[in-house]
């Protein structure tokens, strides 16, 4: 009996299966040999040897190495920041009783706009053209501070538009769900408090943050992730050209590898995914094991 | 210490019109003694919880004042009033162990008042131990049962050691064998400890038998104050004697008539008071079943219900929600002539309320 339920537990999972294993198993293993395969060439499907060639290319590429700081700078600045902000934002929310439902849905209009015509609206703000300084540079000339190129310009300068961008662009997202967190905390604990006479301070630290903190920590795991894997953002604000705007990432220079103007090495690719893959897991790893001690479920 | 409530009157705005005005606590003027156990009982919704909030702080009156002994605290803070409170789900911090939640309220205070790591162990262990928990104290509050749920809500309420301590339902959570044994822990920790305590409940029987003193509400109005067979036996009007007492007490109409009380057309007492129109409240426990009673009633049938014989009758001037039930002896002799049983009365058992104000007559 027991054996013909499981059986039937398979079937139903069959379809499902059948689809996870032919576009998820099967490219993942597919990817994991081709990162092996020295000068794999994809028209005539052949290849030299197997080896670690392609591995050390890519962490000799310069560009390759410029992709992986980009990340990690958009990685360390970007998650603590818009974690911070929208805890922020959902605590302030959280205390107010009139137009609550009006900042919220501000707060939130950001999640349901294009990328694209959101990179528009930044390119308005900060990008120099002929005709128009753009608004930050006004804004900057009228405190006495000449025009920067946000775009176009140095280093530090696109690297800020970027940070800007992603934290307003993920921003909404989590003050959805930390003003949902902080609702559902039961108020109790707070009348307890108040009458214990707690400090806001410790009300703060000791029962909010850790009544939110499963919240909190699926944020920051899913922010670590979507943050390595940056691409479109970057595109919107940079062009599709970033190796030479300096500004690439690391799925970008994967997908430069495959289809770029220097593309067609599926074999760099695979290993700079796998590359990607083996640091969002360490990070993912290390996460998890600083929530054990610090993350309450109930 | 003395509770003092002068006036004190919570009004708040209906939050579907907001026109309307709710009154939950209607000018409430009552005196609570210092060390005692008070019971502060009603239906769901007729503001007990309203008027423990206003008694901690976490509510400010709408008017009138509230004493601590002399001391006028209407405007103070709930942190400053000294007060512990048990919420009825408890609201202990589930990532916090037994210990840690003891010890909450110690590491809140400051300045001078601040306390040693010695004297903040010593005082929990002290608090634990009261209410019989000191073996659990590294468990988490979800590897607790229920009622040692609440007792580690009451050590906590209790470990600054407030003037007041009150308890919101403190047993509306626990099954009916855990909340005997609870009630009498707080009957025991309160005697202990001294400390002036109100609780709120909706249970009459569990106000009756641990309170020195229980207060009746309804929508909002005090309806009685006393010690509980006080309340009981000489109940103010038909609510607080429908309230109090399981089974609950026999309602009929009736009328006075040239200083006799007239059930339909049985005489049944009589009285000193005028002819009116009146409520008749007879206690299961008034009723003597004898064959020559001048009280009639249609016999249904007889349930034995443990070391309890009750007699299930009807009689049309009944008003009741339920049946007639008469609790007798088991050596009772039970007269049926007919289907008609006949009782006489105990005059100490039968309430006669005006129909007008269904005040006490």
């Amino acid at each position: 009996m027991y054996n013909r339920n499981n059986l039937k537990g398979w079937l139903y999972l069959l379809p499902a299966l059948a689809f996870v294993v032919v576009f998820m198993v099967y490219p993942l293993i597919d990817v994991f040999i081709y990162s092996f395969e020295e000068s794999y060439n994809f028209a005539s499907q052949t290849y030299t040897g197997i080896g670690l060639y392609n591995y050390s290319y890519i962490l000799h590429d310069p560009y390759f190495l410029q992709a992986v700081k980009n990340t990690f700078i958009l990685v360390i600045i970007t998650v603590p920041l818009s974690t911070g902000i929208a805890l922020l934002i959902s605590l302030a929310l959280n205390s107010i009783k009139k137009l609550k439902d009006l900042f919220q849905t501000v707060f939130f209009l950001p999640y349901v706009t294009n990328t694209l015509a959101v990179g528009l609206v930044f390119m308005i703000l900060f990008k120099k053209t002929a005709y128009s300084e753009g608004l930050i540079n006004l804004l900057l000339n009228s405190i006495g501070i000449s025009s920067i190129d946000f775009i176009e310009g140095p280093y530090w300068a696109k690297m800020f538009v970027l940070c800007f961008y992603t934290v307003w662009v993920v921003l909404p997202f989590k003050i959805l769900i930390l003003t949902s967190a902080l609702a559902s905390v039961n108020k109790d604990y707070y009348n307890v408090a108040r009458i214990d006479g707690t400090s806001k301070l410790r009300i703060f630290t000791r029962i909010t943050l850790p009544m939110i903190s499963p919240s909190l920590f699926y944020l920051i795991i899913t922010g670590f992730i979507g943050a390595f894997k940056a691409y479109s953002d970057v595109v919107a604000l940079f062009g599709t050209d970033l190796n030479a705007a300096g500004m690439n990432t690391i799925v970008g220079y994967v997908y430069d590898m495959l289809y770029g103007n220097s593309g067609g090495y599926p074999s760099f690719a695979s290993a700079a995914a796998l590359v990607l893959f083996a640091i969002v897991l360490t990070i993912t790893v290390i996460n998890l094991l600083v929530s054990r001690k610090n993350v309450h479920y109930q | 210490m003395k509770i003092v409530l002068e006036h004190l009157t919570k009004q708040f705005i209906s939050r579907h019109n907001s026109s309307e005005i709710v009154t939950a606590v209607d000018d409430f003027n009552f005196e609570i003694p210092d060390g005692k156990l008070v019971g502060l009982l009603g239906p769901s919704g007729c503001g007990k919880s309203t008027t423990l909030n206003l008694i901690c702080g976490l509510e400010v009156p709408t008017e009138g004042k509230i004493y601590f002994g002399d001391l006028d605290v209407t405007d103070l803070p709930p942190e400053n009033r000294g007060v512990g409170m048990v919420f009825q789900n408890y609201a202990l911090y589930p990532h916090l162990t037994v210990r840690q939640n003891i010890m909450f309220p110690l590491e809140n205070l400051k300045g001078e008042q601040k306390l040693s790591k010695e004297v903040m162990n010593e005082k929990v262990l002290e608090a634990a131990r009261l209410v019989q928990i000191d073996t659990l104290m590294e468990r988490k509050p979800s590897e607790l049962s229920g009622g040692q749920q609440q007792r580690v809500a009451i050590a906590r309420a209790l470990v600054k050691t407030p003037g007041v301590l009150l308890l919101d339902e403190p047993l509306s959570n626990l099954d009916a064998r855990l909340r005997l044994q609870t009630r009498e822990q707080i009957r025991r920790i309160q005697k202990e400890t001294g400390i002036t305590t109100i609780f709120v409940t909706h249970d009459q029987e569990e106000a009756m038998s641990i309170s020195d003193l229980i207060i009746v509400m309804k929508e909002g109005m005090m309806q009685q104050m006393g010690k509980p067979q006080e309340v009981y036996n000489h109940p103010a009007n038909l609510f607080v004697a429908k309230f109090l007492g399981t089974p609950a007490i026999n309602v009929f109409e009736g009328k006075i008539l040239n200083h006799k009380v007239y059930i339909g057309e049985d005489m049944i007492l009589d009285t000193d008071a005028e002819d009116q129109e009146i409520y008749i409240g007879i206690r299961p426990e008034g009723f003597i079943p004898d064959k020559n009673g001048s009280f009639r009633c249609r016999f249904d049938r007889i349930e034995t219900t443990g070391r309890d014989t009750s007699i299930v009758c009807h009689n049309d001037s009944c008003i009741s929600d339920s049946d007639i039930r008469v609790i007798v002896d088991s050596d009772d002799e039970i007269n049926n002539d007919n289907g008609i049983i006949r009782f006489n009365l105990k005059a100490n058992k039968t309430h006669l309320f005006s129909k007008k104000d269904e005040k006490v007559i």
